[in-house]
Protein backbone atom coordinates (compact mmCIF):
# COMPACT_ATOMS: atom_id res chain seq x y z
CA UNK A 1 0.00 0.00 0.00
CA UNK A 2 2.66 2.11 1.00
CA UNK A 3 4.78 1.64 -1.98
CA UNK A 4 2.25 1.94 -4.26
CA UNK A 5 1.85 5.70 -3.10
CA UNK A 6 5.34 6.37 -3.58
CA UNK A 7 5.24 4.94 -7.19
CA UNK A 8 1.89 7.45 -7.45
CA UNK A 9 3.85 9.71 -6.27
CA UNK A 10 6.94 9.26 -8.38
CA UNK A 11 4.83 9.35 -11.48
CA UNK A 12 3.08 12.75 -10.81
CA UNK A 13 6.18 14.36 -10.00
CA UNK A 14 7.69 13.02 -13.41
CA UNK A 15 4.74 14.62 -14.86
CA UNK A 16 5.20 17.69 -13.53
CA UNK A 17 8.64 17.75 -14.31
CA UNK A 18 7.45 16.99 -17.85
CA UNK A 19 5.05 19.63 -17.79
CA UNK A 20 7.79 22.79 -16.40
CA UNK A 21 10.17 21.32 -19.02
CA UNK A 22 7.73 22.19 -21.74
CA UNK A 23 8.44 25.91 -22.20
CA UNK A 24 12.33 24.83 -22.50
CA UNK A 25 11.14 22.41 -24.97
CA UNK A 26 9.30 25.20 -26.92
CA UNK A 27 12.26 27.26 -27.13
CA UNK A 28 14.82 24.88 -28.27
CA UNK A 29 11.73 23.73 -30.98
CA UNK A 30 11.86 27.15 -32.43
CA UNK A 31 15.46 27.76 -32.20
CA UNK A 32 16.22 24.68 -33.93
CA UNK A 33 13.71 25.06 -36.31
CA UNK A 34 14.29 28.73 -37.79
CA UNK A 35 18.63 27.93 -37.71
CA UNK A 36 17.92 24.81 -39.47
CA UNK A 37 15.71 26.09 -41.90
CA UNK A 38 17.20 29.46 -42.38
CA UNK A 39 20.79 28.59 -43.16
CA UNK A 40 20.57 26.52 -46.38
CA UNK A 41 19.66 29.92 -47.98
CA UNK A 42 22.66 32.23 -46.35
CA UNK A 43 25.19 29.27 -47.46
CA UNK A 44 23.53 29.29 -50.80
CA UNK A 45 23.28 33.21 -51.41
CA UNK A 46 26.40 33.98 -49.31
CA UNK A 47 26.29 35.76 -45.68
CA UNK A 48 27.80 38.86 -47.08
CA UNK A 49 25.35 39.22 -50.16
CA UNK A 50 22.34 38.18 -48.14
CA UNK A 51 23.22 40.57 -45.33
CA UNK A 52 23.95 43.58 -46.98
CA UNK A 53 22.70 43.39 -50.41
CA UNK A 54 20.91 46.48 -51.36
CA UNK A 55 18.55 44.39 -53.95
CA UNK A 56 15.83 42.26 -53.26
CA UNK A 57 13.63 41.00 -56.01
CA UNK A 58 13.18 37.40 -55.47
CA UNK A 59 10.68 36.99 -58.18
CA UNK A 60 12.97 38.09 -61.43
CA UNK A 61 14.46 35.91 -63.91
CA UNK A 62 17.82 36.31 -61.89
CA UNK A 63 16.73 37.18 -58.55
CA UNK A 64 18.63 38.95 -55.91
CA UNK A 65 18.18 38.18 -52.40
CA UNK A 66 19.48 40.89 -50.48
CA UNK A 67 17.87 41.80 -47.06
CA UNK A 68 19.91 45.09 -45.77
CA UNK A 69 16.36 46.98 -47.20
CA UNK A 70 14.99 45.22 -44.76
CA UNK A 71 17.09 45.57 -41.89
CA UNK A 72 17.58 49.26 -42.21
CA UNK A 73 13.73 49.83 -42.45
CA UNK A 74 13.31 47.84 -39.09
CA UNK A 75 16.09 49.61 -37.25
CA UNK A 76 14.55 52.91 -38.64
CA UNK A 77 11.11 52.45 -37.74
CA UNK A 78 11.88 51.07 -34.56
CA UNK A 79 14.04 53.93 -34.06
CA UNK A 80 11.29 56.16 -34.79
CA UNK A 81 8.44 54.80 -33.01
CA UNK A 82 11.16 55.14 -29.71
CA UNK A 83 12.13 58.73 -30.89
CA UNK A 84 8.27 59.79 -30.79
CA UNK A 85 6.46 57.05 -28.29
CA UNK A 86 8.96 56.87 -25.69
CA UNK A 87 9.00 61.17 -24.51
CA UNK A 88 4.67 60.73 -24.64
CA UNK A 89 5.33 57.46 -22.89
CA UNK A 90 7.40 58.62 -20.69
CA UNK A 91 5.84 62.12 -19.58
CA UNK A 92 2.63 60.58 -19.11
CA UNK A 93 3.78 57.81 -16.95
CA UNK A 94 5.37 60.36 -14.67
CA UNK A 95 1.94 62.16 -14.27
CA UNK A 96 -0.20 59.01 -13.79
CA UNK A 97 2.37 57.39 -11.47
CA UNK A 98 2.83 60.70 -8.98
CA UNK A 99 0.24 63.65 -10.03
CA UNK A 100 -2.83 62.24 -11.02
CA UNK A 101 -5.80 61.64 -8.87
CA UNK A 102 -6.60 58.38 -8.15
CA UNK A 103 -9.20 58.73 -9.67
CA UNK A 104 -8.26 59.87 -12.90
CA UNK A 105 -5.47 57.23 -12.72
CA UNK A 106 -7.49 54.47 -12.80
CA UNK A 107 -9.62 56.07 -15.62
CA UNK A 108 -6.72 56.62 -17.94
CA UNK A 109 -5.07 53.47 -16.71
CA UNK A 110 -8.14 51.45 -18.29
CA UNK A 111 -7.77 53.55 -21.27
CA UNK A 112 -4.24 52.91 -21.45
CA UNK A 113 -4.94 48.69 -21.05
CA UNK A 114 -7.54 49.38 -23.65
CA UNK A 115 -4.98 50.52 -25.84
CA UNK A 116 -2.77 47.78 -25.39
CA UNK A 117 -5.56 45.25 -25.96
CA UNK A 118 -7.03 46.65 -29.73
CA UNK A 119 -5.90 43.97 -32.29
CA UNK A 120 -3.14 45.61 -34.31
CA UNK A 121 -5.08 44.86 -37.20
CA UNK A 122 -7.03 47.49 -36.64
CA UNK A 123 -4.34 50.06 -35.81
CA UNK A 124 -3.60 48.75 -39.10
CA UNK A 125 -7.05 49.59 -40.44
CA UNK A 126 -7.56 52.92 -38.96
CA UNK A 127 -3.66 53.42 -40.03
CA UNK A 128 -4.58 53.13 -43.83
CA UNK A 129 -7.87 54.93 -43.90
CA UNK A 130 -6.70 57.64 -41.84
CA UNK A 131 -3.24 58.19 -41.19
CA UNK A 132 -2.03 56.97 -44.79
CA UNK A 133 -4.28 59.44 -46.99
CA UNK A 134 -3.41 62.34 -44.17
CA UNK A 135 0.22 61.77 -44.81
CA UNK A 136 -0.64 61.90 -48.85
CA UNK A 137 -2.11 65.08 -48.18
CA UNK A 138 -0.01 66.85 -45.68
CA UNK A 139 3.31 66.43 -47.74
CA UNK A 140 2.09 66.20 -50.92
CA UNK A 141 3.01 62.83 -51.87
CA UNK A 142 1.50 60.78 -54.58
CA UNK A 143 0.91 57.46 -51.93
CA UNK A 144 1.10 58.01 -48.01
CA UNK A 145 1.74 53.81 -47.54
CA UNK A 146 5.35 54.98 -46.17
CA UNK A 147 7.81 54.41 -43.58
CA UNK A 148 6.24 57.92 -41.43
CA UNK A 149 2.94 56.29 -41.31
CA UNK A 150 4.12 52.64 -40.13
CA UNK A 151 6.83 55.41 -37.37
CA UNK A 152 3.29 56.48 -36.33
CA UNK A 153 1.45 53.78 -36.26
CA UNK A 154 4.16 51.91 -34.32
CA UNK A 155 4.73 54.70 -31.50
CA UNK A 156 1.32 54.70 -30.92
CA UNK A 157 1.72 50.88 -30.47
CA UNK A 158 4.16 50.82 -27.89
CA UNK A 159 2.63 53.01 -26.27
CA UNK A 160 0.49 51.20 -23.55
CA UNK A 161 3.91 48.97 -22.83
CA UNK A 162 6.15 52.04 -22.15
CA UNK A 163 3.18 53.64 -19.84
CA UNK A 164 2.88 50.85 -18.38
CA UNK A 165 6.56 49.43 -17.20
CA UNK A 166 7.56 53.02 -16.62
CA UNK A 167 4.27 53.61 -14.10
CA UNK A 168 5.59 50.39 -12.26
CA UNK A 169 9.33 51.26 -12.04
CA UNK A 170 8.37 55.08 -11.24
CA UNK A 171 5.87 53.88 -8.16
CA UNK A 172 8.47 51.35 -6.71
CA UNK A 173 10.68 54.47 -6.22
CA UNK A 174 10.95 54.54 -1.88
CA UNK A 175 8.71 57.67 -0.60
CA UNK A 176 11.70 58.51 1.38
CA UNK A 177 13.75 59.56 -1.52
CA UNK A 178 10.74 61.50 -2.44
CA UNK A 179 9.72 62.91 1.32
CA UNK A 180 14.09 63.91 1.58
CA UNK A 181 14.01 66.28 -1.62
CA UNK A 182 10.54 68.39 -1.02
CA UNK A 183 11.96 68.56 2.90
CA UNK A 184 15.47 70.13 1.15
CA UNK A 185 13.21 72.80 -0.58
CA UNK A 186 12.55 71.13 -3.88
CA UNK A 187 9.40 71.52 -5.42
CA UNK A 188 6.91 68.65 -5.93
CA UNK A 189 7.59 68.34 -9.85
CA UNK A 190 11.94 69.09 -9.60
CA UNK A 191 11.75 66.05 -7.10
CA UNK A 192 9.58 63.47 -9.64
CA UNK A 193 12.22 64.06 -12.41
CA UNK A 194 15.44 64.86 -10.70
CA UNK A 195 14.76 61.95 -7.67
CA UNK A 196 12.29 59.68 -8.89
CA UNK A 197 13.42 58.90 -12.11
CA UNK A 198 16.54 59.00 -11.68
CA UNK A 199 15.71 56.04 -9.18
CA UNK A 200 13.41 54.74 -11.62
CA UNK A 201 15.87 54.40 -14.65
CA UNK A 202 16.22 50.77 -15.19
CA UNK A 203 12.93 50.35 -15.15
CA UNK A 204 12.38 53.08 -17.47
CA UNK A 205 14.82 51.80 -19.68
CA UNK A 206 13.46 48.23 -19.47
CA UNK A 207 10.09 49.82 -20.73
CA UNK A 208 12.34 51.42 -23.87
CA UNK A 209 13.52 48.42 -24.73
CA UNK A 210 10.47 46.39 -24.40
CA UNK A 211 8.92 48.97 -26.30
CA UNK A 212 11.59 48.40 -29.21
CA UNK A 213 10.70 44.47 -28.84
CA UNK A 214 7.39 44.99 -29.96
CA UNK A 215 7.89 47.59 -32.35
CA UNK A 216 10.61 45.87 -34.20
CA UNK A 217 8.39 42.41 -34.06
CA UNK A 218 5.49 43.87 -35.19
CA UNK A 219 4.15 42.74 -38.51
CA UNK A 220 0.37 43.21 -39.50
CA UNK A 221 -0.38 46.65 -38.45
CA UNK A 222 2.85 47.71 -40.52
CA UNK A 223 1.92 45.60 -43.40
CA UNK A 224 -1.12 47.57 -43.25
CA UNK A 225 0.28 51.14 -43.77
CA UNK A 226 3.67 50.99 -45.00
CA UNK A 227 3.38 49.70 -48.85
CA UNK A 228 5.64 46.96 -48.43
CA UNK A 229 7.79 47.71 -51.20
CA UNK A 230 11.54 46.79 -50.99
CA UNK A 231 13.17 50.27 -51.24
CA UNK A 232 15.87 51.04 -49.22
CA UNK A 233 14.04 53.17 -46.35
CA UNK A 234 13.19 56.76 -46.76
CA UNK A 235 10.37 58.45 -44.51
CA UNK A 236 8.29 59.36 -47.66
CA UNK A 237 8.77 56.16 -49.68
CA UNK A 238 6.85 52.56 -49.24
CA UNK A 239 9.01 50.01 -47.45
CA UNK A 240 9.44 46.70 -46.34
CA UNK A 241 10.31 45.57 -42.86
CA UNK A 242 11.83 42.43 -41.93
CA UNK A 243 8.29 40.77 -40.33
CA UNK A 244 6.34 41.63 -43.34
CA UNK A 245 9.27 40.79 -45.83
CA UNK A 246 8.50 37.49 -44.44
CA UNK A 247 4.55 37.74 -44.16
CA UNK A 248 4.00 39.27 -47.26
CA UNK A 249 5.80 36.48 -49.68
CA UNK A 250 5.71 33.22 -47.70
CA UNK A 251 1.93 32.20 -49.07
CA UNK A 252 3.23 32.18 -53.01
CA UNK A 253 7.20 31.43 -52.77
CA UNK A 254 9.14 28.36 -53.19
CA UNK A 255 12.68 26.99 -53.52
CA UNK A 256 15.12 29.52 -52.63
CA UNK A 257 12.96 32.10 -52.28
CA UNK A 258 11.65 30.37 -49.61
CA UNK A 259 14.52 29.51 -47.71
CA UNK A 260 15.27 33.11 -48.19
CA UNK A 261 12.14 34.08 -46.30
CA UNK A 262 13.05 31.47 -43.24
CA UNK A 263 16.57 33.16 -43.34
CA UNK A 264 15.40 36.75 -43.21
CA UNK A 265 12.86 35.40 -39.69
CA UNK A 266 16.44 34.04 -38.15
CA UNK A 267 18.25 37.39 -38.69
CA UNK A 268 14.54 38.83 -37.05
CA UNK A 269 15.00 36.17 -34.23
CA UNK A 270 18.54 37.20 -33.52
CA UNK A 271 17.46 40.76 -33.09
CA UNK A 272 15.21 39.92 -30.86
CA UNK A 273 17.42 37.62 -28.44
CA UNK A 274 19.81 40.01 -28.52
CA UNK A 275 16.68 42.68 -27.14
CA UNK A 276 15.55 39.99 -24.71
CA UNK A 277 18.71 39.94 -22.91
CA UNK A 278 18.81 43.76 -22.88
CA UNK A 279 15.74 43.40 -21.46
CA UNK A 280 16.87 41.10 -18.56
CA UNK A 281 19.61 42.92 -17.83
CA UNK A 282 17.72 45.81 -17.27
CA UNK A 283 15.18 44.68 -15.30
CA UNK A 284 17.53 42.64 -12.88
CA UNK A 285 19.10 45.89 -12.03
CA UNK A 286 15.36 47.20 -11.33
CA UNK A 287 14.96 44.46 -9.14
CA UNK A 288 18.04 44.07 -7.09
CA UNK A 289 17.15 47.93 -6.21
CA UNK B 1 7.06 82.42 1.59
CA UNK B 2 8.90 79.60 -0.05
CA UNK B 3 7.62 81.02 -3.47
CA UNK B 4 10.33 83.73 -3.38
CA UNK B 5 12.88 81.24 -2.72
CA UNK B 6 12.38 79.86 -6.02
CA UNK B 7 14.36 81.58 -8.98
CA UNK B 8 12.49 82.18 -12.28
CA UNK B 9 14.81 79.43 -13.97
CA UNK B 10 13.78 76.84 -11.44
CA UNK B 11 10.33 78.53 -11.88
CA UNK B 12 10.35 77.97 -15.98
CA UNK B 13 11.54 74.64 -15.38
CA UNK B 14 8.32 72.86 -13.26
CA UNK B 15 6.34 75.10 -15.91
CA UNK B 16 7.26 73.73 -18.81
CA UNK B 17 7.86 69.98 -17.00
CA UNK B 18 4.26 70.59 -16.20
CA UNK B 19 3.09 71.59 -19.67
CA UNK B 20 5.00 68.65 -20.93
CA UNK B 21 3.01 66.16 -18.95
CA UNK B 22 -0.42 67.66 -19.50
CA UNK B 23 0.22 67.56 -22.87
CA UNK B 24 1.41 64.07 -22.99
CA UNK B 25 -0.92 62.74 -20.63
CA UNK B 26 -4.31 64.64 -23.22
CA UNK B 27 -2.54 63.68 -26.02
CA UNK B 28 -2.83 59.47 -24.79
CA UNK B 29 -6.42 60.04 -23.47
CA UNK B 30 -7.43 61.88 -27.11
CA UNK B 31 -5.57 58.95 -28.85
CA UNK B 32 -7.75 56.34 -26.97
CA UNK B 33 -11.08 58.11 -27.23
CA UNK B 34 -10.39 58.93 -31.37
CA UNK B 35 -9.78 55.53 -31.84
CA UNK B 36 -13.01 54.37 -30.09
CA UNK B 37 -15.07 56.87 -31.71
CA UNK B 38 -13.85 56.70 -35.01
CA UNK B 39 -14.07 52.39 -35.11
CA UNK B 40 -17.33 52.84 -33.09
CA UNK B 41 -18.58 55.03 -36.41
CA UNK B 42 -17.57 53.77 -39.21
CA UNK B 43 -18.28 50.28 -37.66
CA UNK B 44 -21.55 50.12 -36.24
CA UNK B 45 -23.51 51.06 -38.76
CA UNK B 46 -22.37 47.99 -41.03
CA UNK B 47 -23.52 45.92 -38.61
CA UNK B 48 -26.42 43.92 -39.19
CA UNK B 49 -27.81 40.91 -38.33
CA UNK B 50 -27.36 39.41 -41.99
CA UNK B 51 -23.57 39.81 -41.48
CA UNK B 52 -23.30 38.35 -38.29
CA UNK B 53 -25.71 35.36 -39.07
CA UNK B 54 -24.38 34.23 -42.72
CA UNK B 55 -21.76 32.59 -44.69
CA UNK B 56 -20.01 34.53 -47.16
CA UNK B 57 -21.52 33.25 -50.87
CA UNK B 58 -20.10 34.60 -54.36
CA UNK B 59 -23.27 33.89 -56.05
CA UNK B 60 -25.57 36.30 -54.51
CA UNK B 61 -22.60 38.70 -53.44
CA UNK B 62 -23.22 38.67 -49.95
CA UNK B 63 -20.77 38.97 -47.08
CA UNK B 64 -21.42 37.29 -43.98
CA UNK B 65 -18.63 36.78 -40.83
CA UNK B 66 -20.61 33.56 -38.89
CA UNK B 67 -18.19 31.23 -39.93
CA UNK B 68 -14.91 33.96 -38.86
CA UNK B 69 -17.29 34.37 -35.18
CA UNK B 70 -17.37 30.75 -35.21
CA UNK B 71 -13.59 30.15 -36.13
CA UNK B 72 -12.54 32.16 -33.16
CA UNK B 73 -15.22 30.68 -30.72
CA UNK B 74 -13.36 26.80 -32.02
CA UNK B 75 -9.68 28.02 -31.35
CA UNK B 76 -10.04 29.80 -28.10
CA UNK B 77 -11.58 27.07 -26.93
CA UNK B 78 -8.95 24.72 -28.41
CA UNK B 79 -6.27 26.79 -27.35
CA UNK B 80 -7.18 27.10 -23.67
CA UNK B 81 -8.13 23.03 -23.14
CA UNK B 82 -4.25 22.29 -24.19
CA UNK B 83 -2.56 25.37 -22.40
CA UNK B 84 -4.33 25.84 -19.36
CA UNK B 85 -3.36 22.03 -18.35
CA UNK B 86 0.54 22.78 -19.73
CA UNK B 87 0.74 26.20 -17.85
CA UNK B 88 -1.07 25.40 -14.54
CA UNK B 89 0.95 22.62 -15.03
CA UNK B 90 4.52 24.41 -15.34
CA UNK B 91 3.75 26.65 -12.63
CA UNK B 92 2.99 23.67 -9.69
CA UNK B 93 5.80 22.33 -11.32
CA UNK B 94 8.12 25.51 -10.34
CA UNK B 95 6.45 26.28 -7.27
CA UNK B 96 5.57 23.14 -5.40
CA UNK B 97 8.08 20.77 -6.58
CA UNK B 98 11.26 22.02 -8.33
CA UNK B 99 14.31 21.96 -5.54
CA UNK B 100 16.82 22.94 -8.19
CA UNK B 101 17.35 26.42 -8.53
CA UNK B 102 18.94 26.29 -11.82
CA UNK B 103 16.66 24.13 -13.19
CA UNK B 104 14.31 26.80 -11.95
CA UNK B 105 15.42 29.79 -13.68
CA UNK B 106 16.09 27.80 -16.60
CA UNK B 107 12.33 27.47 -17.15
CA UNK B 108 12.05 31.21 -16.13
CA UNK B 109 14.36 32.20 -18.72
CA UNK B 110 12.39 30.08 -21.44
CA UNK B 111 8.88 31.74 -20.65
CA UNK B 112 10.80 35.25 -20.69
CA UNK B 113 12.27 34.11 -24.11
CA UNK B 114 8.76 32.85 -25.14
CA UNK B 115 6.97 36.16 -24.74
CA UNK B 116 9.44 38.14 -26.09
CA UNK B 117 9.39 36.33 -29.60
CA UNK B 118 6.85 38.05 -32.70
CA UNK B 119 3.68 36.71 -33.45
CA UNK B 120 5.37 36.01 -36.41
CA UNK B 121 8.19 33.42 -35.93
CA UNK B 122 5.40 32.01 -34.18
CA UNK B 123 3.45 31.50 -37.39
CA UNK B 124 6.54 30.53 -39.14
CA UNK B 125 7.73 28.01 -37.01
CA UNK B 126 4.16 26.60 -36.63
CA UNK B 127 3.88 26.20 -40.26
CA UNK B 128 6.72 23.69 -40.51
CA UNK B 129 5.59 22.20 -37.19
CA UNK B 130 2.10 21.75 -37.24
CA UNK B 131 0.92 22.19 -40.19
CA UNK B 132 4.00 20.45 -42.03
CA UNK B 133 6.19 17.96 -39.49
CA UNK B 134 3.01 16.92 -37.87
CA UNK B 135 1.12 16.99 -40.88
CA UNK B 136 -1.96 18.90 -39.39
CA UNK B 137 -1.74 20.68 -42.55
CA UNK B 138 -3.29 24.60 -43.15
CA UNK B 139 -5.95 24.21 -39.74
CA UNK B 140 -7.90 25.59 -37.25
CA UNK B 141 -6.11 22.77 -34.46
CA UNK B 142 -2.55 23.69 -35.86
CA UNK B 143 -3.50 27.48 -35.24
CA UNK B 144 -4.79 26.88 -31.60
CA UNK B 145 -1.59 24.81 -31.43
CA UNK B 146 0.58 27.62 -32.54
CA UNK B 147 -1.51 30.03 -30.20
CA UNK B 148 -0.68 27.29 -27.00
CA UNK B 149 3.28 27.97 -26.97
CA UNK B 150 2.31 31.75 -27.24
CA UNK B 151 0.02 32.02 -24.54
CA UNK B 152 1.71 29.43 -22.34
CA UNK B 153 4.31 31.86 -20.80
CA UNK B 154 0.96 33.64 -19.29
CA UNK B 155 -0.76 31.37 -18.36
CA UNK B 156 2.01 29.91 -16.72
CA UNK B 157 3.10 33.45 -14.78
CA UNK B 158 -0.62 34.51 -13.78
CA UNK B 159 -1.19 30.80 -12.21
CA UNK B 160 2.21 31.02 -10.31
CA UNK B 161 1.67 34.73 -8.56
CA UNK B 162 -1.07 32.95 -6.94
CA UNK B 163 0.58 30.08 -5.89
CA UNK B 164 2.83 32.38 -4.25
CA UNK B 165 -0.11 33.86 -1.76
CA UNK B 166 -1.50 30.20 -0.81
CA UNK B 167 -0.08 30.41 2.59
CA UNK B 168 2.93 28.52 3.39
CA UNK B 169 1.04 26.98 6.59
CA UNK B 170 -1.56 24.95 4.50
CA UNK B 171 0.80 23.17 2.72
CA UNK B 172 2.38 22.07 6.09
CA UNK B 173 -1.27 21.43 7.69
CA UNK B 174 -2.23 19.17 4.77
CA UNK B 175 1.28 17.57 5.25
CA UNK B 176 0.72 17.48 8.85
CA UNK B 177 -2.52 15.46 8.38
CA UNK B 178 -0.71 12.78 6.44
CA UNK B 179 -1.49 13.61 2.96
CA UNK B 180 0.97 12.82 0.06
CA UNK B 181 2.14 16.08 -2.26
CA UNK B 182 0.18 15.39 -5.08
CA UNK B 183 -3.00 15.27 -2.49
CA UNK B 184 -1.94 18.43 -1.01
CA UNK B 185 -1.92 20.37 -4.22
CA UNK B 186 -4.92 19.02 -5.46
CA UNK B 187 -6.76 19.56 -2.42
CA UNK B 188 -4.95 22.60 -1.00
CA UNK B 189 -3.01 24.63 -3.72
CA UNK B 190 -4.87 24.56 -6.76
CA UNK B 191 -8.41 25.69 -5.15
CA UNK B 192 -6.02 28.36 -3.88
CA UNK B 193 -5.19 29.57 -7.12
CA UNK B 194 -8.26 29.73 -9.06
CA UNK B 195 -7.75 33.55 -9.43
CA UNK B 196 -4.56 33.20 -10.92
CA UNK B 197 -6.17 30.47 -13.47
CA UNK B 198 -8.99 32.63 -14.55
CA UNK B 199 -6.85 35.87 -14.91
CA UNK B 200 -4.66 33.85 -16.99
CA UNK B 201 -7.43 32.39 -18.92
CA UNK B 202 -8.55 36.37 -19.71
CA UNK B 203 -5.34 37.16 -20.55
CA UNK B 204 -5.02 34.37 -22.99
CA UNK B 205 -8.48 35.07 -24.38
CA UNK B 206 -7.86 38.52 -25.48
CA UNK B 207 -4.36 37.64 -27.33
CA UNK B 208 -6.35 35.56 -29.40
CA UNK B 209 -8.91 37.36 -29.73
CA UNK B 210 -6.34 40.01 -31.10
CA UNK B 211 -3.44 37.54 -32.79
CA UNK B 212 -3.15 37.29 -36.39
CA UNK B 213 0.24 37.12 -37.71
CA UNK B 214 0.36 33.83 -36.14
CA UNK B 215 -2.98 32.22 -37.54
CA UNK B 216 -2.25 33.65 -41.07
CA UNK B 217 -0.16 30.79 -42.23
CA UNK B 218 -1.04 27.95 -39.68
CA UNK B 219 -4.88 28.28 -39.45
CA UNK B 220 -5.49 29.86 -43.34
CA UNK B 221 -8.18 32.18 -44.27
CA UNK B 222 -11.25 30.14 -45.13
CA UNK B 223 -14.71 31.25 -44.59
CA UNK B 224 -16.56 27.95 -44.94
CA UNK B 225 -19.20 27.32 -42.01
CA UNK B 226 -18.73 24.26 -39.69
CA UNK B 227 -19.21 22.32 -36.89
CA UNK B 228 -16.51 22.32 -33.91
CA UNK B 229 -14.90 19.09 -34.99
CA UNK B 230 -14.89 19.58 -38.67
CA UNK B 231 -14.06 23.23 -38.08
CA UNK B 232 -10.59 22.25 -35.94
CA UNK B 233 -9.72 20.01 -39.23
CA UNK B 234 -9.87 22.50 -41.58
CA UNK B 235 -8.33 25.83 -42.25
CA UNK B 236 -10.27 28.91 -41.44
CA UNK B 237 -10.08 32.67 -40.54
CA UNK B 238 -10.74 34.39 -37.02
CA UNK B 239 -12.03 37.51 -36.77
CA UNK B 240 -8.89 39.21 -37.19
CA UNK B 241 -7.62 37.45 -39.83
CA UNK B 242 -10.85 37.98 -41.84
CA UNK B 243 -10.31 41.48 -41.15
CA UNK B 244 -7.36 41.99 -42.41
CA UNK B 245 -8.26 39.83 -45.69
CA UNK B 246 -11.56 42.06 -46.18
CA UNK B 247 -9.04 45.22 -45.42
CA UNK B 248 -6.02 44.85 -47.45
CA UNK B 249 -6.48 41.91 -50.15
CA UNK B 250 -10.75 42.59 -50.92
CA UNK B 251 -10.95 46.48 -49.72
CA UNK B 252 -13.99 45.70 -48.19
CA UNK B 253 -13.65 48.50 -45.56
CA UNK B 254 -16.86 48.28 -44.64
CA UNK B 255 -16.93 44.90 -43.48
CA UNK B 256 -13.52 45.41 -42.32
CA UNK B 257 -14.51 48.58 -39.90
CA UNK B 258 -17.94 46.22 -38.66
CA UNK B 259 -15.38 43.51 -37.62
CA UNK B 260 -13.03 46.06 -35.76
CA UNK B 261 -16.50 47.40 -34.09
CA UNK B 262 -16.71 43.91 -32.81
CA UNK B 263 -13.44 43.41 -32.04
CA UNK B 264 -13.24 46.30 -29.85
CA UNK B 265 -16.40 45.52 -28.06
CA UNK B 266 -15.01 42.52 -27.34
CA UNK B 267 -11.29 43.82 -26.09
CA UNK B 268 -13.25 46.04 -23.98
CA UNK B 269 -15.76 43.48 -22.29
CA UNK B 270 -11.99 40.97 -21.84
CA UNK B 271 -10.40 44.18 -20.22
CA UNK B 272 -13.71 44.53 -18.05
CA UNK B 273 -13.70 40.76 -16.93
CA UNK B 274 -10.13 41.02 -16.17
CA UNK B 275 -10.61 44.24 -13.89
CA UNK B 276 -13.32 42.79 -12.39
CA UNK B 277 -12.15 39.58 -11.36
CA UNK B 278 -9.04 40.69 -10.14
CA UNK B 279 -11.13 43.32 -7.67
CA UNK B 280 -13.19 40.54 -6.52
CA UNK B 281 -10.48 37.87 -5.76
CA UNK B 282 -8.90 40.95 -4.21
CA UNK B 283 -11.73 41.69 -1.86
CA UNK B 284 -11.92 37.95 -1.13
CA UNK B 285 -8.62 37.75 -0.29
CA UNK B 286 -8.90 40.27 2.55
CA UNK B 287 -11.71 39.08 3.96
Amino acid sequence: MKNKKKVLETVIHGIFLILGLITVGCVLLISVYLVVSGIPAIREIGIIDFLFGKEWSSTSSDPEYGILPFILTSIYGTAGAILLGVPIGFLSAVYLAKIAPPKLKAVIGAAVSLLAGIPSVVYGLVGMLVLVPGIRMLFGIPDGASLLAAIVVLAVMILPSVIKVSMTALEAVPKEYEDASLALGATPVETYFRVSVPAAKSGIAAAVVLGIGRAIGEAMAVMMVSGNVANMPSIFQSVRFLTTAVASEMSYSSGLQRQALFSIALVLFLFILLINATLNFFLKRSKEK
Amino acid sequence: MQKKTISGKRKAYVALMRVLMFTSVFFTCALVLFLIVFVMVKGIPNVSWELLSTAPSYLSGRIGILPDILNTVYIVIATLLVVLPLGVGAAVYLTEYAKNKRVVSIIEYAAETLSGIPSIIYGLVGMLFFCQFLNLQTSLFAGALTLVIMNLPTVMRTTQESLKTVPQSYREGAFGLGAGRWRMIRTVVLPGCVDGIITGCILSVGRILGESAALLFTAGFAHALNGIFEGLASSGATLTVALYVYAKEQGEFGVAFAIAAILMVLTMLVNLTAAFVGWYFKKRRSI
